[in-house]
């Protein structure tokens, strides 16, 4: 007979204030098999678990149900407590009556009988729960980091240093991200490019990493500690070692007015191109869609020109497969254009742009070298006006969340147009103005005092055209909400930020949960927010949500030390939560037939054949088996095993029943 | 954590709850960024712009109450719906100001400057009553008597004749019945009469 | 093609001119208008101003009249009207309780599965693909067209082209050889149900308009809504104390430009019940010469 005990928690007053914690103990004291229940105002704390620690002890149990919150955060708390008092851990369970119960129903009778319901099933199944141990992997000491923008250098560079491998894997055919777009950084107005790309140079020349450009992540398999990754290295039409970088078939090429991507779409480039002069790696790609020659057959002159004869037109994607221990996604994140917006012209007028485009305008190595030019013709512009939360904060456009650094960038670019055109005017419409950060606020002030940037508190409601000039209809709200009309020469939006494209399908590849704007989901909105759901998988940067440049770094370093972690011990301890199939004696060794309906269905390709030789080696029967290094404990064999051959350890059907039957004995009685 | 709070907007007897129980208009969502206010045609001539308006009726203060009812702007508001088709928290404020006309009315609390416009509205009504169209010269004739604006628009008299833009006969409906039913029914018109 | 049609109280008064040239173009593009029986006034800005249940029971009649009357598909020419009517059918059909209510209080049966049309829709629909055929003479004039608020706005009910920047009517001129500006005002308001009782505030609205589309370079602005007609047209008075100068652009509906382009001639499309005279019959060369043309004015073929 088992001897279990029952842990009622309050969470303060999360659970307490809807459900009558007291009563919850009491009636459960009263369950079959059950000898001890109590409630507590936070089990998790350390007297809590030592009233955990302590029943155990005293009562000589056989198991534990806590009831309390979601087991994502404190299992692992209980169970290390259970451990501590010589219980197995896996013989502890938890009752969620905090997500499942307290948070989603009304101060009742019924929400107390409901809690009391979720203890009872849990109870059912601690006694019949087993004694489990974990298991133990060996760890690949190699990481993956995803995207080359500052969070991927700085995670690739951190991880390198601690003297493990690194591959570092960039879509575009340099890395640098957007950082390597901007003119000037925030508070401090050193020039983004200069304190970035010696970082970029350290990156490519680091024994310990190897950057893949040009190329992306196929997919995926195995788990943390042992990913299997396939990565498509996408052609880029060159021999690389033999390309020395001395550009002259960039020069030389007849196609000149591609839009520029890095200029975003400001500036053009050639058909064979590196994106920036301090792209790393410094080796041209041929964009086939715009190649004269990919387009007619003719052409060739990159070919004909390279003095190192390193073009190859008939170079094919390669797919290159590696194994993995840990890895780390630094996908970063997108802006919105202004064709988002219908009331702002929908991207019908060129001197409307957005954040990323001033920055080029702005930026030295820029298509105007740094001169604030318009767009349309060319002009410096002596009236700018710039719009905060254009499209941020906005729930009818379906971003309602706060991108968090425009504020700032604002600011910045009405400060840098000031600093370069000394008699323009600099006007930004705001809503709040959100500058918490280290000498954040202070540079917002220096651009109204010092710099004065007219900031007038309101949405604009239009933008249109009229000779040249554009139309900004807004309102001063503090004036009374006030109209107000400025005519002027260029319109900056600072568009929302928003995951980048891409970011659904990669998590989707990675088994990683995302929000609803695709941004990928931390484990822990506090406690955990480097780590995703998946084990041995992290987050640097704006693909979790968008950031600024300090933000990233010091992300991109947590989910750096996360990996060294990982990698500081040889074999990895894994939750026993596997399917095995069940082994009884000769003749017939197990109830499983052999039928491997359950090997296709397998997502993480755990399944093997297991022959059952006699003395002789002749094979008396073939069985499953499975890799429980590989199982990842989804349950899918077991649900279609047609014999019930195949078990989840700590999930068996026995104890699932156990559940089961105890919600149905109380409904039909 | 705020999971445990209760995300419904708390209904009660302010102007504001009655807003939202009688049009679903949420105006507590509004975080006064003025967009209405700044595309909004008639802004400058309100005495309250539409963001203010919303802002007033936040307070809950029944001073402020008083004051939007009494305003001139509810009732210069001209249903045009820019305010709405831009409004990042997709507040409907023409359904807002649909709502807080017909209590301002009701109340007898209608702004001494929008007198006629209430004429004007009433004359309209009154003409498509007994009639089931709209007679536009009806009307405008019934809306001189009420505002005794006489002059206004008499030259355009008879050039409208000559235009053929004005019909002198009202059109009739056949069912003029179902008409005084209608309004009967929803405005308790026609019992006010009979008194 | 026989299409149901509801006019509405303006089109058989100050608005006879747009009724018109609807019935026109439809004749000649065979369309059959079909007017829907004992159709009553849809209440306009006054009811939903004064009267909730009243604002939805007068558009709810016409649609039940439609209904019985079998007319599945009914274009309504006058934006305020259709506007109304859109809302009305859109609101019942979300609220089940009201649509009830509503059908108790207008005794009739509704069951709110019209297909309404505006005059760019139809025109869409059944003009524009016989257009190529039919045109005689270019309409090759540089015009703005003004949509106003009710065509397009509440732009989630009436789903109705880009609402910030409509083209619906932009591509008719173009298809009829003529060149469509863009300009500031095309969706903002000209004052609409103040015409009467606030004349000034629609000089200024309507001004605001009216110079934009002239100092653009238009040489009519083109409309498809009786409202903001008899705001840019009728009202030109006030319009011009607002500018402070005689303005001379005419207002035409669009149903007129297409009816010019059709070689209806002007009577028949009531050019001449406008206040501001509308002279562009003779600026419009023949189709076989628009091309010899071409050098003197900058025209669009088809």
């Amino acid at each position: 007979m088992s001897r279990i005990g029952v842990f009622v928690c309050h969470c303060g007053e999360n659970i307490s204030a809807t459900v009558d914690v007291a009563k919850v103990a009491e009636e459960a004291s009263k369950l079959p098999g059950v000898v001890h229940s109590v409630d507590y105002k936070y089990m998790c704390s350390d007297p809590g678990q030592t009233l955990v620690k302590e029943a155990i002890k005293e009562h000589n149990l056989t198991g534990v149900v806590v009831a309390a919150c979601s087991p994502r955060m404190h299992e692992p708390t209980f169970r290390k407590a259970c451990a501590q008092a010589g219980l197995n851990p896996y013989l502890s369970e938890m009752a969620n009556v905090r997500e499942h119960c307290s948070w989603v129903h009304e101060k009742s009778e019924q929400t107390t009988q409901k809690a009391f319901d979720v203890v009872r099933t849990m109870v059912s199944k601690a006694s019949n729960n087993a004694a489990l141990e974990p298991i133990k992997v060996p760890v690949t000491k190699r990481a993956l980091v995803v995207g080359g923008g500052v969070a991927g250098i700085q995670a690739a560079l951190d991880i390198a240093n601690t003297g493990h491998k690194v591959i570092l894997v960039e879509r575009s055919p340099s890395i640098g991200g957007h950082m390597a777009q901007l003119s000037e950084t925030f508070p401090t107005l050193d020039c983004s490019q200069c304190i970035l790309t010696p970082r970029m140079v350290e990156v490519a020349q680091h024994p310990n990493i190897t950057l893949y450009t040009h190329s992306e992540v196929e997919s995926v398999d195995g788990f943390i500690g042992n990913f299997h990754v396939k990565i498509r290295k996408k052609a880029r039409s060159l021999d690389e070692d033999l390309c020395t970088g001395c550009g002259l078939c960039t020069t030389k090429c007849p196609q000149k007015k591609i839009p520029s991507e890095f200029e975003q779409l400001l500036g053009t480039r050639p058909a064979i191109y590196t994106p920036f002069p301090q792209a790393v790696p410094n080796k041209p790609v041929i964009d086939r869609d715009n190649c004269t020659f990919y387009k007619t057959g003719k052409c060739k002159i990159c070919e004909i020109v390279c003095p190192t004869k390193a073009i190859r037109f008939d170079q094919e994607d390669t797919i290159l497969e590696v194994e993995i221990g840990a890895i780390v996604l630094a996908t970063g994140f997108d802006v919105k254009h202004s064709d988002f917006f219908p009331e702002y012209g929908k991207g019908k007028y060129k001197d409307v742009i957005d954040g990323l485009q001033f920055e080029r305008l702005a930026s030295a190595s820029g298509p105007t070298q740094g001169m604030i030019r318009r767009p349309s013709d060319g002009q410096i512009p002596k009236k700018i006006v710039f719009i905060a939360c254009a499209g941020s904060r906005d729930p009818a456009k379906g971003i309602e969340y706060c991108s968090k650094i425009c504020c700032m960038y604002t600011a910045k670019h009405a400060m840098l147009y000031k600093h370069k055109v000394h008699d323009g005017e600099a006007h930004v419409f705001y809503m709040d103005i959100r500058a918490g950060g280290k000498m954040y606020e202070e540079f917002v002030r220096r651009a109204i005092v010092e710099d004065h940037v007219n900031y007038t508190r309101g949405r604009v409601s239009t933008i249109y055209e009229l000779d040249g000039k554009l139309i900004v209809k807004g309102a001063d709200t503090l004036l009374g909400a006030q109209s107000v009309e400025i005519e002027a020469d260029m319109v900056v939006l600072a568009t929302a930020g928003v995951a980048s494209e891409g970011s659904e399908d990669l998590a989707q590849k990675m088994h990683v949960s995302y929000d609803q704007h695709k941004f990928f989901a931390e484990a822990h909105p506090k406690l955990k927010p480097v780590e995703t759901n998946t084990g041995g998988i992290f987050l640097a940067g704006a693909c979790q949500t968008t950031r600024d440049i300090p933000d990233s770094v010091a992300m991109a370093s947590g989910a750096a030390v996360k990996v060294a972690a990982l990698f500081s011990s040889d074999l990895l301890t894994r939750e026993p939560i596997v399917a095995r199939v069940n082994r009884i004696p000769g003749p017939s060794h197990s109830t499983c037939v052999g039928c491997f309906l359950c090997q296709p269905v397998c997502p993480y390709q755990a399944i093997e054949r297991e022959d059952i030789k006699d003395r002789a080696g002749n094979i008396i029967k073939s069985l499953a088996r499975i890799n429980e290094g590989l199982c990842q404990g989804c349950g899918t064999c077991v649900a279609l095993c047609r014999s019930k051959s195949i078990d989840l350890l700590g999930y068996t059907d026995n104890q699932m029943h156990g559940e089961v039957l105890s919600v149905l004995e109380e409904a039909f009685v | 954590m705020s999971s445990a709070s209760n995300h419904e907007i708390h209904v009660d007897n302010s102007l504001s709850g009655l807003i939202l129980k009688h049009t679903e208009v949420p105006v507590q969502k509004c975080y006064q960024c003025g967009k209405c206010s700044a595309g909004c045609p008639v802004v400058s001539e309100m005495d309250y712009p539409p963001s203010l308006i919303l802002r007033m009726l936040q307070t809950g203060l029944p001073e402020m109450e008083e004051k939007v009812l009494r305003s001139y702007s509810i009732w210069l508001c001209l249903s045009c719906e820019q305010c709405i088709s831009r409004c990042p928290m997709e507040i409907d404020i023409p359904k807002m100001m649909d709502y807080l006309r017909q209590v301002s009315y009701k109340k007898k609390m209608v702004n001494p400057r929008a007198k006629n416009i209430v004429r004007f509205h009433k004359a309209f009504l009154d003409s498509i009553r007994t009639t089931g169209r709209l007679s536009e010269f009806g009307l405008t004739v019934d809306y001189k008597l009420r505002s005794l604006k006489m002059m206004q628009d008499l030259t355009l008299v008879p050039s409208m004749i000559s235009r053929g833009k004005l019909g002198f006969i009202p059109e009739m409906i056949k069912g003029t019945k179902e008409m005084a039913k209608i309004f009967a029914k929803t405005t308790g018109l026609k019992s006010e009469e009979e008194k | 093609m026989k299409l149901g049609i509801y006019p509405g109280c303006s089109l058989t008064g100050s608005a006879r001119d747009y009724n018109e040239s609807v019935f026109a173009i439809a004749k000649a593009c065979d369309i059959q208008l079909e007017q829907v029986p004992d159709w009553n006034c849809c209440g306009a800005t006054a009811a939903h101003n004064m009267n909730k249940e009243l604002s939805l029971s007068l558009p709810a009649r016409i649609l039940a009249q439609a209904e019985k009357a079998g007319l599945t598909d009914i274009v309504i020419p006058c934006a305020a009207c259709y506007s109304r009517l859109m809302v009305t059918q859109h609101e019942l059909n979300n609220d089940p309780v009201l649509k009830n209510r509503i059908s108790e209080i207008i005794e009739m049966d509704f069951k709110g599965t019209t297909n309404i049309l505006n005059v760019v829709q139809m025109i869409d629909l059944y003009v524009s693909p016989v257009l190529k055929e039919k045109i005689v003479k270019n309409f090759s004039h540089k015009v703005a067209c003004y949509y106003g608020c009710l065509m397009v706005r509440p732009y989630k009910v009436l789903q109705y082209d880009q609402h910030e920047d409509p083209q619906g009517m932009d591509n008719v001129i173009r298809l009829l050889g003529g060149t469509a500006i863009d300009w500031g005002y095309k969706v903002e308001c000209c004052g609409a149900g103040l015409t009467m009782s606030k004349t000034e505030i629609v000089g200024m609205l309507s001004g605001k308009i009216v110079k934009d589309a002239a100092r653009r370079g238009a040489q009519a602005i083109v409309v498809a809504c009786p409202m903001c007609h008899s705001n840019l047209d009728m009202r030109r008075p006030a319009i011009n104390e607002y500018i402070g100068e005689k303005m001379d652009i005419p207002v035409i509906y669009i149903t007129q430009a297409i009816g010019l382009a059709l070689g209806i001639d002007e009577k028949t499309l009531g050019l001449q019940r406008h206040f501001v005279p509308v002279k562009m019959a003779e600026y419009i060369p023949p189709v076989p010469e628009s091309k010899k043309q071409k050098a003197k004015e900058p025209t669009n073929t088809i």
